[in-house]
């Protein structure tokens, strides 16, 4: 990145401002539409600021793994359409789309907030497996974010379909869907010179020195962290920004309740 | 027995109810949406940009490369596997054949104009309906144009002529179907996609041509509306 940009972002930071004329710790206008398809189970349609993602679940049967006899499962995937982003190209899933699909799929999984037993339909013999996928329409930063909300809400406002004799009718939804104990909500901190900011955008991105996404319960639990960027961090550091992760989930969670 | 009244209580030459939006994905060149019934495309448009492996590269003109992809959840059955396939493949191709020919690259040599088209959600007429979006993402990125391109399937249900079969028409049963989409540009009246899957004769092909023409004009109005109203002509 243009080093004079850099040194522009940090100088504005020294007086709590950005860009774009947020403060260090604000988001961007986040909005969630739940039931964004209608041909997914459970859809989820979230935008912060331009940054445009959907998350849409469907569902399948299948036998489950052999070391979970009665517990179905959940899958992520994010797709990095190239419809989205100049920098994204057609082709295999890129390491960042595997990084962001399974930061996701731990923030759920790990929260415990959904019961995979739950998901057995007959034990040893039939699961469902929850399969969460989102797609980026327009990348303008905080992807992290953006899909991990997605993913919850759609994973709120699923209802499975109906299974009768070993088959899905996707065209019957039940009005049974599943029973999330709580909202994980995933934040990502950044860090650029020794300032700590939320919702970076492209720009911002592009600055980074370090990450730190922290996925957080609404007891303020931590349920699971992912740390990135060039630069390492100090326990200081870190301990600063799990507290600014911590807090900006509150005021996400509101958004999906 | 005859196909009296459509499933779906439309008439025979009603398209399902159209949207349509131009720059609705503000990181590509030119985008747009647009959907008709369940059926709803997004395209982007990037470029003219570097074309990469250089063995592709045209030194007398640009190429165009089309990119048709369902989203995972898109379809109301199962999950569609990411990646391309046989299918998006050849609707790939002849997508970049339906615009091609309204379209002049010939100032941008060596280069590239990438159009990718995306489905949150699908129900019959989904080639079409990314080639309506492909137009106006076209004409949104500013690229110089002879005309648009608009598109619709139309077909024949039993002993009844239709234009835009949703699904419970494409698979009717109690009588032959034709499907056919097509697309043409409105303004030459020239047809620059045309595919059939079905039984059908040469009157009522000639026919029900001519009843999709009529419905790619009105089509082309709703797009060129949406154009003007993202640059408040």
């Amino acid at each position: 990145m243009n080093n004079q940009i850099r040194t522009h972002i940090i100088k504005l930071f020294n007086s709590d401002r950005r860009l774009d004329g947020r403060k260090l710790t604000e988001y961007r206008k986040v909005d969630v539409q739940l039931n964004a398809t209608s041909t997914a189970e459970g859809s989820a349609r979230v935008k912060i600021g331009e940054t445009d993602v959907i998350a849409g679940i469907k569902t399948e049967v299948m036998e489950p793994y052999p070391d979970s006899p009665s517990e179905g499962s959940i899958m992520v995937g994010v797709e990095l359409l190239p419809l989205s982003s100049p920098d994204f190209e057609s082709g295999p899933p890129s390491a960042r789309a595997v990084e962001l699909a399974r930061i996701v799929d731990r923030g759920i999984r790990e929260s415990k907030c959904l019961d995979f037993k739950s998901l057995c339909i007959k034990e040893g013999e039939k699961i469902w497996m929850v399969i969460i996928d989102v797609c980026i329409i327009n990348d303008a930063g905080n992807l992290f974010d953006a899909a991990a909300l997605a993913a919850i809400a759609a994973l709120k406002s699923m209802r499975f379909p109906e299974y009768k004799d070993d088959k899905i009718d996707y065209k019957k939804k039940t009005d049974k869907g599943l029973e999330l104990k709580d909202l994980p909500i995933e934040v990502t901190v950044i860090k650029i010179g020794d300032k700590f900011i939320v919702d970076a955008d492209s720009e911002e991105e592009k600055a980074i020195d370090a990450r730190l996404t922290v996925a957080s319960l609404s007891d303020g639990t931590l349920c699971a962290m992912q740390k990135g960027g060039d630069f390492p961090l100090t326990d200081e550091d870190i301990c600063k920004m799990v507290e600014i992760g911590i807090e900006k989930a509150k005021e996400l969670r509101k958004l999906v309740k | 027995m005859a196909y009296k009244e459509r499933l779906n209580g439309r008439k025979f030459d009603e398209t399902r109810k159209i949207e349509a939006k131009a720059g609705v994905i503000p990181r590509a060149d030119g985008s747009a949406m647009f959907k008709i019934g369940n059926t709803w495309a997004y395209a982007a448009v990037y470029g003219p940009r570097n074309l990469h492996p250089k063995f592709l590269q045209d030194p007398s003109k640009g190429i165009l490369r089309c990119n048709y992809n369902m989203m995972p959840f898109s379809s109301s059955g199962d999950r569609v596997r990411p990646g391309s396939s046989r299918r998006s493949k050849e609707i790939s191709l002849v997508t970049e054949k339906a615009l091609l020919p309204i379209l002049d690259l010939s100032e941008y040599p060596n280069s590239v104009v990438d159009v990718f088209i995306e489905f949150p959600q699908t129900e019959a007429g989904s080639r079409c309906a990314g080639i309506c979006a492909a137009a106006m993402a076209l004409a949104d990125a500013g690229l110089a144009m002879k005309d648009l391109v608009a598109a619709v399937s139309v077909g024949r249900v039993d002993d009844k002529l239709v234009v835009d079969l949703d699904y419970n028409e494409e698979s009717y049963e109690e009588g032959p179907v034709a499907d056919i989409p097509i697309a043409m540009s409105p303004n030459y009246g020239k047809v620059t996609l045309l595919q059939m899957d079905g039984l059908i004769s040469k009157e009522q092909l000639k026919k029900v041509i001519e009843m999709g023409k009529k419905a790619c004009k009105d089509i082309y109005e709703v797009q060129k509306k949406a154009l003007k109203d993202r640059y408040k002509i």
